[in-house]
């Protein structure tokens, strides 16, 4: 069985020396009955191979939907993508036409979800479900697809693999089933793997399992890997860099141990606050006062203002803070950094 | 799964029985004078009618009848119709022609609902949708003793379509009319229930991941989304056969098709109570089995069910 995959030119006029993937100023709105839902305001962000990028924020800030706008697979409608760009080696993915959009889909952008049960068809075995990837990018006979099904199911370490191909979904283990997500996912050998929080609906030990495969199989294929998560602690082991988004923006992006050592938005800050810490029990757990904007009514100036005890005139106007350059490599939407930062 | 089957068969065993005297029954309540009914307006010497009576047990109470009934029917015997015809012959020579009439319903009952449906699941609210959502509406609300005439009105006598009535060994063209007048029986339900379930799975996250693989639109519709869409509309399709048995008594009475509905509105009106209850008892074998074969089929297309 030779690799054919290199033969396949999916998707011409990609430029090897372009950023992996680079998303500019993307806007997302929703048509919903109480008005246009912004869920996403600007977001901004790039990938490089091998490099592990966490999108952390809490629910409804926008983190899904710009996953699925980067996949291509948003709802349209009532989803519209309004502005911005979304380019992977280069090329503008908004700009392609449906079939070339879909080429790039699992060849070279691939995503896997949270709920592995739900996200695979109950009605066929997991076998079917992998080896169609064969079978419809590369054309492959069902037995053969169905070979390369069954390395993939060895390669996500599913123990005995051969028997388990015939399997449904029903009849798998909750990690065992994210396992086959991820095989699902890595079939064709994307170079881009969005992980939209792939480890919320399994316990703790198996979290870290899938953690761990997810972050040796993106070793050996130098993948760029996207994490959505809200959960702080996945993040700190994993990621290189973190970009913090609220209310449809990123308002902190920093490498990993930047933003935990100093962080430079109250946000972030606020965020990692609210992790309970062994060293601080027995006194009150800091909480973030109030809830995240209605995105169909987000306040003027910092999306943030209401709830942020930094809070002065000029961020309750209109333009919104401007990405500052606080460090090497590092952006904070905040006027009062410094302040944050605690110079 | 055998388990299940034979459970199945003792629980149909129970169903026959209930059926089979409840049909006894009523055409014991409804019984004049079938000796007469059979001779119409002529009078009835004694002779014949002591050896009529003898011979049908009419002198019997109404348990006693039933047993007698039951007894031959047990035996593979379903006695003589008060024509004195064998009514295991007229059910031969019917049967084939229902069989013919009803498949060629469902099966353009279950294309047009699952074609249509699926299209109205995709394009919800669109014009196409609207449209079939207005007929089925009117087909909900026309039952088939106005439907089937007034087919056989416009389409096989004014516009000269088709032929107006079908023979015993009627062309499938002839058959085409009936087919689909008995087909209207339930091809509206069969759309809606389609229409709603593809709504409901085009929802669901599996649709989400098949998009994210790159398959094409059709490829998620008719592969993905259809699979699943179907495990409600299959048992539908099992539960409408009552509807169509008693759809195809007035299409054949209608179009004059010597099938197994017109041989049983005829014992109906003759008070042949063997002839009826022993088709009944023929028919409600036949949904019992089919009901049986539609749950079978139906663990074919969820392997999360299975009969334990």
């Amino acid at each position: 069985m030779t690799d054919i995959k290199a033969q396949i030119d999916v998707l011409p006029g990609t430029d090897p020396r372009a950023p992996l993937l680079q998303v500019n100023d993307l806007h997302v709105e929703f048509r919903t009955r109480d008005g246009v839902a912004k869920a996403v305001n600007g977001a901004s962000f790039w990938l490089n191979p091998g490099e592990t990028l966490a999108i952390l924020g809490e629910s409804g800030c926008g983190k899904s939907v710009t996953a699925s706008a980067i996949m291509g697979i948003l709802e349209t409608p009532p989803g519209r993508i309004t502005k911005g760009e979304i380019r992977y080696r280069g090329v503008d993915l908004l700009k392609l036409r449906g079939a070339e959009r879909r080429r790039v889909r699992a060849n070279k952008i691939a995503m896997i979800f949270q709920d592995a049960l739900s996200a695979l068809n109950p009605v066929y075995t997991v076998g079917f479900q992998l080896a169609e990837l064969f079978r419809v990018h590369r054309g492959m006979s069902r037995a053969d697809a169905k070979n390369r099904a069954v390395d993939l199911l060895d390669q996500v370490r599913i123990p005995a693999a051969r028997s388990r191909v015939d399997d449904y979904p029903h009849q798998f283990s909750g990690g065992m089933r994210q396992r086959v997500m991820i095989a699902m996912a890595l079939a064709l050998d994307p170079e881009v793997l969005i992980a939209d929080e792939p480890t919320t609906a399994l316990d703790v030990t198996v979290q870290a399992q899938i953690m761990g495969l997810l972050a040796e199989l993106q070793r050996q294929r130098n993948m760029g890997l996207i994490l959505i998560t809200h959960d702080m602690g996945v993040v700190a082991d994993v990621a290189d860099r973190i970009s913090v988004m609220y209310a449809g923006r990123v308002i902190e992006e920093a490498p990993v141990h930047d933003v935990y050592a100093r962080p430079g938005h109250p946000y972030t800050r606020a965020l990692l606050e609210s992790i309970p810490r062994l060293d601080l029990k027995g006194q009150q757990l800091n909480v973030i006062r109030g809830l995240p904007p209605a995105l169909t009514d987000i306040p003027q100036g910092c999306a943030f203002n209401p709830r942020c005890r930094y809070a002065k005139d000029p961020c309750r106007q209109d333009p919104p803070p401007p990405a500052y350059a606080i460090a090497p490599r590092r952006t904070a939407r905040c006027h009062f950094f410094r302040e944050v930062l605690g110079e | 799964m055998f388990r299940y089957v034979v459970r199945r068969l003792l629980q149909m065993i129970l169903t026959f029985f209930g059926a089979t005297f409840v049909v006894f029954a009523l055409m014991f309540a409804n019984q004049d004078d079938p000796v007469q009914a059979l001779a119409g307006e002529k009078p009835v010497s004694d002779s014949l009618r002591a050896q009529l009576t003898e011979r049908y047990h009419l002198d019997e109470g109404f348990l006693g009848q039933y047993w007698y009934y039951m007894q031959g029917l047990l035996t593979g015997d379903l006695g003589r119709s008060l024509t004195g015809r064998e009514i295991s012959t007229v059910l031969s020579e019917a049967w084939p022609v229902t069989l013919r009439l009803s498949l060629m319903a469902i099966v353009i009952a279950a294309v047009i609902a699952i074609v249509a449906g699926v299209y109205s699941g995709i394009r919800r609210g669109s014009l196409f949708d609207n449209g079939v959502l207005a007929v089925t509406l009117l087909l909900l609300a026309m039952p088939i003793v106005v439907l089937a005439p007034t087919a056989q009105l416009v389409f096989g006598m004014e516009l000269g379509w088709f032929p107006a009535t079908a023979s015993r060994n009627a062309s499938f063209y002839a058959m085409l009319l009936p087919a689909i007048v008995l087909a209207t029986t339930v091809v509206a339900t069969e759309l809606r229930v389609t229409r709603t379930s593809v709504v409901e799975n085009l929802r669901s996250d599996y649709v989400r991941t098949a998009r994210a693989k790159g398959l094409t639109p059709r490829r998620v519709t008719w592969v993905h989304v259809l699979r699943n869409s179907l495990i409600p509309v299959i048992t539908l399709i099992g539960v409408d056969l009552g509807t169509l048995m008693s759809g195809a008594l007035i299409t054949e009475e209608v179009f004059n098709i010597p099938g197994v509905g017109l041989k049983l509105a005829q014992g109906i009106r003759n008070e042949d109570g063997p002839m009826v209850v022993g088709f009944v008892s023929i028919l409600v074998i036949i949904f019992l089995f089919v009901n049986l074969l539609v749950d079978l089929l139906y663990a074919a297309l969820d392997p999360r069910i299975r009969y334990e």
